[in-house]
């Protein structure tokens, strides 16, 4: 910084050639993919219009890769402000003035990265319209056939209702079951040994056994072997037993390694105030662990929400398993499409949420040093 | 028979001997001011009489009963012996007032409105009555240290055991602190006070007690120790202390 406007304050060095001209690359990149993005642009709409019968869908992408080609249009706006920079920066260059040419100069780059960006997601949504025209629109029809997905809509989304009754019930057992594994995990002493085993050993267990095969052993086999009590569970009930079972061994990981992550002295000021081992953990430890692992227990639990689909293998009438009579009446993917974005509307929130978490705790983290 | 006895007391983690009979008896009301190098074993001795931590001999008597080895009641024995450490004191979960109050009304089984009036009573003594629906991360270090020291009276202890409260403060907040063991001195509590603070030991105990590689060396009141060290590792752990300009 100080040499540089050393350099400006003397008249003799201000003569020489200033080094420009870098940005020049930038947009000339810029300006050859902004083309190319436009072509594909307008290539996806003219076939979208010209290709199908009229019907929603035509209209549907007619409208958005209409939108498509002005937004590719759009991605000149940033170039031609980055050829002005440019210019401006070489005029600024000739006239001596380094500091504004090397300003005008970045900013021309920058607006060319701006441009180059803008279009990466627009060729992206492009070449996904090329998709789903393509082979005369089967792709379009097989996975987003508009007629048959409304028609399919209702009774997927209620089937959907299960999933998400199962995946509440388990999330809630999963929340108890799993602080107790935690817990016996971490039992002191040499009496707490035995339990230590018993509850390692179930995490080493359902941790390694693939969910949907928990699930169809308990959907199936409980039944099968007609214990009492266990065999009347009825399908959700299993898929509620069987999922409880799986995520616990991985929460109560979760809750162990928070619970580890606790500094030890806070077991020592607890205990030295007197409370026992028991009344440690639940008032001053447990408390604390839980606040710091909600991030990881919600990823887990978004990973249970969409494992609840699994539970079609037992017969339960989840909404994938609705879809599949759909679309195997119908010869059609579309019923099955509906499903995956019930699922995406309900984990988006949830993701987006833990982001936010796990954000708030890394500026805890840098306000405290 | 004194007040609080330690016998002979040994301890060490594995192989490594850290106390290694330490003898001491402390009376009721006195104020005792443990010193010497890093590493010779003061906070361990804390822990021990507290029962954090087991002892492999000897023993610790309370008025006169034994409080170390197996099947003693570490809970009650912790209800009359409080700890002040030197940092990680405060739950930071908790606002000051819970922080206070969560043993009195979960070990001594007091009703919530009786110990927060008890607890506001303290936190006012410490000029933190403003604080009290704050949490431990708003406060200065010498806030939490204040808070601590008040969460432990709130047991109503019969011997209060600080060890090196003062260490991890910056130095315009040690007076602060002193300042409350001071008056708590005066009114008679009966302290254990590991501490590198020479001139507050020299003004405020009772005792001072030199610990030397897990014995302890020398004890005398603080004109014997400070005026007329009569162990050489005494004089030269007193000249260091005095060239770091602590006395
Ligand atoms: N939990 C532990 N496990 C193993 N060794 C330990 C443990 N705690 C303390 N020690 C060892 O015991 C010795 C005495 O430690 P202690 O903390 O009592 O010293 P101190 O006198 O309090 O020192 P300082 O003035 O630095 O606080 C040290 O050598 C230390 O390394
Ligand atoms: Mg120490």
């Amino acid at each position: 910084m100080t040499s540089d406007s050393i350099s400006v304050a003397q008249p003799a060095r201000a003569a020489q050639p200033a080094p420009v001209g870098s940005a020049q690359n930038t947009l000339l990149a810029g300006f050859l993919f902004s083309l190319v993005t436009v072509g594909l642009a307008v290539y996806a709409c003219y076939l979208t219009i010209i290709v199908a019968e009229t019907g929603i869908w035509t209209l549907v992408l007619g409208a958005a890769t209409g939108i498509v080609v002005l937004l590719a249009i759009g991605t000149f706006v940033p170039l031609i402000r980055g050829v002005k920079q440019q210019a401006r920066s070489t005029r600024a260059a000739a006239n001596g003035d380094v500091v504004e040419a090397r300003t005008y100069r970045s900013r021309a780059a920058h607006s060319a990265w701006v441009a180059l960006g803008s279009c990466l997601p627009i060729v992206f949504i492009a070449v996904f319209t090329l998709f789903l025209l393509a082979n005369d629109h089967a792709v379009q029809t097989t996975f987003f056939d508009a007629s048959f997905m409304a028609k399919s809509v209702r009774d997927v989304t209620i089937a959907f209702g299960e999933n998400i009754k199962i995946a509440l019930l388990a999330e809630i057992l999963v929340l108890g079951w799993a602080l107790f594994i935690a817990l016996a995990r971490l039992m002191p002493t040499d009496a707490g040994r035995p339990i230590r085993w018993l509850a390692t050993a179930y995490v080493d267990v359902f941790r390694a056994i693939p969910s949907i095969i928990v699930i169809y052993l308990v959907g199936f086999g409980l039944p099968l072997a007609g214990v009492p009590l266990l065999s009347d569970l009825g399908p959700t009930w299993s898929a509620v037993l069987a999922l409880t079972l799986t995520y616990g061994a991985y929460v109560a990981e979760v809750y162990r390694a928070g619970i580890e992550g606790i500094h030890w002295s806070q077991v020592s000021a607890a205990r030295s105030l007197g409370l026992s081992y028991g009344k440690t953990m639940r008032f001053v430890i447990v408390p604390q662990a839980v606040r710091k692992v909600t991030p990881p227990l919600l990823n887990d639990f978004i990973g249970l929400q969409k494992d609840t689909a699994l539970v079609t293998v037992i017969g339960t009438v989840d909404a994938f398993t609705q879809a599949k009579i759909y679309s195997s009446n119908y010869f059609n993917l579309s019923s099955v499409t509906v499903v995956a974005i019930l699922f995406i509307i309900i984990t988006i929130p949830q993701t987006r949420f833990v982001d936010r978490l796990l954000a708030r705790d890394a500026r805890r983290q840098m306000s405290k040093g | 028979m004194a007040f609080l006895e330690l016998n002979d007391v040994e301890k060490s983690y594995g192989e490594n001997p850290v106390l290694r009979g330490v003898t001491l008896h402390i009376e009721k009301h006195q104020v005792v001011c443990l010193i010497g190098a890093s590493g010779c074993g003061k906070s361990t001795l804390l822990r021990c009489v507290n029962a954090l931590e087991e002892i492999q001999g000897g023993d610790i008597r309370l008025d006169g009963d034994v409080v170390s080895g197996e099947g003693i009641d570490v809970n009650a024995l912790r209800r009359k012996v409080g700890i002040v450490f030197q940092s990680f004191n405060l739950f930071p979960h908790m606002s000051v007032l819970n922080n206070v109050t969560l043993s009195p009304i979960r070990v001594l089984g007091r009703s919530r409105a009786d110990a927060e009036a008890q607890a506001r009573t303290l936190l006012k003594r410490v000029g933190l009555e403003e604080k009290a629906s704050a949490f431990p991360d708003q406060l200065s270090g010498g806030q939490q240290q204040r808070v601590a020291i008040i969460r432990a009276l709130a047991m109503n202890p019969e011997v209060l055991l600080l060890d090196e409260i003062t260490s991890a403060l910056d130095p315009e907040l040690v007076a602060e602190v002193l300042n409350i063991v001071r008056d708590l001195a005066e009114d008679g509590l009966t302290i254990i006070m590991a501490t590198h603070e020479m001139s507050f030991a020299q003004e405020v105990a009772d005792q001072i007690v030199f610990l030397h590689e897990g014995v302890v060396l020398e004890q005398g009141t603080p004109k014997e120790i400070f005026g007329a060290p009569t162990h050489e590792r005494t004089q030269v752990f007193l000249k260091k202390i005095v060239a770091a300009g602590r006395l």
